[in-house]
């Protein structure tokens, strides 16, 4: 990405009228912002027991990263996101995903209260206060039942179009623990946004856990590789042809190398998991996609363009500008270069594909 | 377009190929046991050669063939194993493919061993033997240096005895260390690889420690068997970011059966999180791809068969071809051919780097 | 490497070759055998004689040593089902499954297959007197033989 320092008013070279932007992040909800959601049991556990700041400590909001300074919210969070971003590229919607540590908790009755909670909030003090912007449903991996339950009681509300989770978690997600959500959610047309971040269940590498946060970042793609071979191998695709798995702020050129050893391995494993009938390079392209930022390319638009292509589709990426972790400067979401039929499909024609509840 | 292949089309080679992976195999479980201090021989009679893997000799997750993922037409006909017969060896891989020197990677026990007093004695037996067996009567084969490398001072001790004799061209660690491969503990054994200027070969392994996913273990091998090359991404990152090659540049690694294609992506990554981000990591003073490109190689199998050929390519391009190192890795179920493997156009000069003279350089063949 | 589909030269009128002796090739096993400078794997199906190009498209392992399995298929998972008994070989490198019946590939039939050939068996007698070349028998009228199409 071109990281030169622009003027922040300059406007950028491609036009985002109108376009779907797939990864806002709000300022993380603390305890005071939920206390109005929760009963009096709740609001008694999380106060005496000081359950305030659930911030995950792979996407530590606070930190230099998460934060452009051009970017800072003062005071009203959602005025800020109006003004830095929502109002400049007249964007038709924004989906904000809520990275809260309410994942990594390990009470399953704690961390259904929270993500009750939270969605809450996020539709009072966001969804309903500005009508562009939508939202993916907090729901606890960690409590299946409550996490179908919550899908359930929000279905009817299509501001909501994705099931958030993590690049990490307790269990790989096409594990047949977490099939209920998988059909709760196929069945009201939810996708699952799978975004980057750990809730530290496991060590992020093979070797234990990283000395830097820099570390933590670049080892996400293996997370995400590993997430989209699970629900390939376990036969969640199978299972829910209609389901698909949305990539958030994963770098994007992983992708076609995953493609390409899955495939080779299929060809000569496919009796280990008979029911994953077709080639794991058309099922990811059936049901992968990826937001458009950070995109990892090289420097060479025509070079840059030539990864983009071994995806051999160009239906899979969604734009994305990861307000407000700085990733770039100015309004430069997307690379130079890439064709106008393109750049249509990454901001608009992909997205509303993607998620019926959009009702694009 | 049908792919219907009837004649055999050999590419016709005018040099001799480098194998940088073969893996030599014991005749039977016990005769590793031979090359053991009486002490170890009792020890392991009595309670066995543990590692973290759940299974005492099994693996978690069945290969695809006999022998725990043979070709199933390497079991020699004088009996034992796949690989264990040396004459067997010589005919089917040396002759057949037209090999010029194999690089033997031994998956020693040892250095996985949870008892580490053990881990040393097994690999020192394990590198006996490989002189004994392979390298000492068959000059086309070279031996790596297997260590114990959770214990890096006796790691240091057994490259130290081992130097002099120049059948080791390599050292062997595997790669699902107990911490990431940058981390101070292991520099001991960078300080001696790098002063003696012996690669360090880090093959991809089959358990270890921690979980093979960040999100716990995986249950198919459909899913393990890719994510183990990931376990090559933590070490070159780890080693760049923790500021290995500021403190040992002469140093050389090579990434061996994790494939290449995931490469250019790493180091894209690589840089542009380093670019905003350098200031938690002062230790690495250029951009990490700058200590890739330098100091890492790699091996050719398992080769990528994209379903658009031309795509690799565009990777070798990304990489350059003057890391890339051919291997088979005889006698696995996902062998590589050197005659078939590479489905896209060369270059002669291109194919004369990979298949011969980069591993040459690296290994001080000649 | 660029795989390009052979055909015999032009003008060339198809040939029959006796290639074994049915009692030769055991209900489940393969013989190689070698007409014309090709390599062709034979394969007995249930008594039924199939016969494809040995050679693997893949990276060129010889198919009459993979092994020989049965289909299996699963339309959800962990719920598999059983087929075609003894009509599949599986590559014995990378384990790639071809129909023996067809030569095609099972992950990939569009695009990738083995050639395979027609074969009949014939008694020794019919054989005598045909104009059939012998690749490697003196035919005798009491066996049979699988005679094999190029």
């Amino acid at each position: 990405m071109n990281l030169m320092p622009k003027r922040p008013e300059a406007a950028s070279s491609i036009s985002t009228a109108g376009a779907i932007d797939c990864d806002i992040h709000t300022p993380l909800p603390r305890r005071a912002d939920l206390l109005p959601y929760l009963d009096e049991y709740w609001s008694e556990i999380v106060t005496s027991r000081e359950v305030d700041v659930l911030e995950l400590m792979t996407a530590p909001e606070r930190t230099r990263p998460y934060m452009r300074p051009d970017w800072k919210p003062d005071g009203d969070p959602l005025a800020a996101m109006q003004k830095n971003l929502l109002d400049p590229l007249q964007l038709r919607h924004g989906i904000l995903n809520v990275v809260t540590g309410a994942q990594a908790l390990y009470d399953p009755y704690l961390a259904a209260a929270i993500c009750r909670a939270t969605n809450d909030w996020i539709v009072e003090k966001w969804l309903d206060r500005d009508e562009r912007l939508r939202a993916s449903l907090l729901v606890p991996f960690q409590n299946v039942p409550a996490a179908v339950e919550e899908i359930e009681r929000r279905a009817g509300d299509k501001r909501f179009v994705q099931i958030l989770t993590l690049a990490g978690t307790e269990l790989p997600l096409g594990r047949m623990v977490y099939w209920p959500i998988y059909e709760a959610a196929e069945k009201h047309g939810f996708q699952i946004g799978m975004h980057t971040g750990s809730n530290f269940r496991n060590a992020p590498s093979h070797s234990g856990y990283h000395s830097y946060l820099i570390e933590d970042h670049i080892s996400m793609t293996q997370g995400f590789s590993t997430q989209v071979a699970s629900l390939i191998a376990e036969g969640v695709f199978t299972r829910h042809p209609n389901l698909k798995v949305v990539a958030i702020e994963s770098g994007v050129t992983w992708v076609p190398p995953l493609m390409w050893r899955m495939s080779k391995d299929w060809r000569g494993t496919r009796i280990e998991t008979p029911w994953v009938k077709d080639s794991p390079g058309d099922i990811i392209r059936r049901h992968v996609r990826m937001t458009s930022q950070p995109l990892d390319l090289p420097d060479d638009p025509a070079d840059a363009q030539a990864a983009l292509s071994h995806l051999l589709s160009d239906e899979m990426v969604l734009f994305s500008t990861d307000y407000p972790h700085w990733h770039f400067e100015g309004f430069d979401a997307l690379p130079d270069g890439l064709p106008d039929e393109m750049l249509e499909k990454i901001l608009r024609t992909n997205v509303f594909a993607t998620y019926p509840r959009l009702g694009g | 377009m049908e792919t219907v292949l009837e004649r055999s089309e050999k590419t016709e080679q005018k040099f001799g190929v480098v194998d940088c992976d073969v893996h030599p195999a014991f005749s039977s479980p016990t005769e590793i046991l031979n090359y053991l201090p009486e002490r170890w021989k009792a020890h392991v009679r009595d309670y066995a050669m543990r590692t973290p893997n759940p299974f005492l000799g099994a693996m978690i997750y069945p290969r695809m063939t006999p022998g725990n993922g043979m070709r199933r037409d390497s079991w020699p006909p004088n009996g034992g194993p796949p690989a264990s017969d040396l004459d067997f060896l010589r005919k089917q891989l040396l002759e057949e493919c037209g090999i010029d020197y194999g690089i033997l990677q031994p998956l020693a026990a040892g250095s996985t061993a949870l008892n580490l007093d053990l881990g040393a004695a097994m690999c020192a037996a394990i590198n006996d033997w490989q002189i004994d067996k392979f390298a000492g009567p068959e000059p086309r084969l070279k031996a790596s240096i297997c260590i114990p490398q959770e214990d890096a001072k006796e790691s240091v001790a057994e490259i130290d005895r081992r130097v002099t004799d120049r059948r080791f061209v390599q050292i062997a660690m595997p790669p699902r260390m107990m911490e990431p491969a940058g981390r101070k503990r292991y520099w001991p054994i960078y300080e001696a690889a790098e002063h003696y200027g012996l690669p360090i070969g880090l093959h991809t392994g089959a358990f270890g420690y921690r979980p093979n996913t960040s999100s716990g273990w995986a249950s198919f091998y459909l899913e393990e068997h890719f994510a183990a090359s990931n376990s090559l991404q933590t070490v070159m990152s780890s080693m760049i970011l923790e500021g290995v090659f500021e403190q040992f540049p002469k140093l050389r690694i090579v990434l061996v059966e994790g494939g290449f294609s995931w490469l250019p992506s790493l180091f894209w990554r690589m840089d542009r999180e380093w670019k905003r981000m350098k200031s938690e990591v002062p230790q690495c003073k250029r951009p990490p791809s700058e200590y890739a490109k330098e100091s890492f190689w790699y091996t050719t199998q398992p080769i990528e068969e994209p379903e658009n050929n031309r795509h690799l390519l565009d990777i070798l391009r990304w990489i350059g071809t003057d890391k890339l190192m051919f291997s088979t890795d005889y006698p696995h179920w996902d062998f590589d051919d050197p005659r078939y493997a590479f489905k896209v156009p060369l270059t002669p000069a291109e194919r004369q780097a990979i298949f011969h003279d980069n591993a040459v350089k690296l290994f001080g063949l000649k | 490497m660029s795989a390009v589909e052979k055909q015999a030269p032009r003008g060339r009128a198809p040939s029959k070759h006796v290639v074994a002796r049915t009692d030769e090739i055991a209900d489940g096993a393969a013989k190689l055998v070698h007409v014309e400078g090709r390599a062709i794997a034979v394969y007995n199906v249930k008594g039924e004689f199939f016969a494809i190009a040995n050679r693997c498209p893949h990276e060129g392992a010889d198919l009459c040593k993979g092994k020989i399995v049965a289909l299996f298929e699963a339309d959800a998972p962990g719920v598999v089902r059983i087929s075609r008994h003894g009509e599949l070989v599986r590559c014995p490198w990378h384990g790639w499954e071809f129909d023996i019946r067809t030569g095609k590939s099972w992950c990939d039939p569009a695009r990738t297959r083995v050639k395979s050939y027609d074969v009949e068996v014939q008694k020794g007698g019919s054989l005598v007197e045909g104009p059939y070349k012998a690749e490697v028998f003196k035919v005798s009228v009491d066996d049979s033989y699988v005679v094999l199409e190029l």
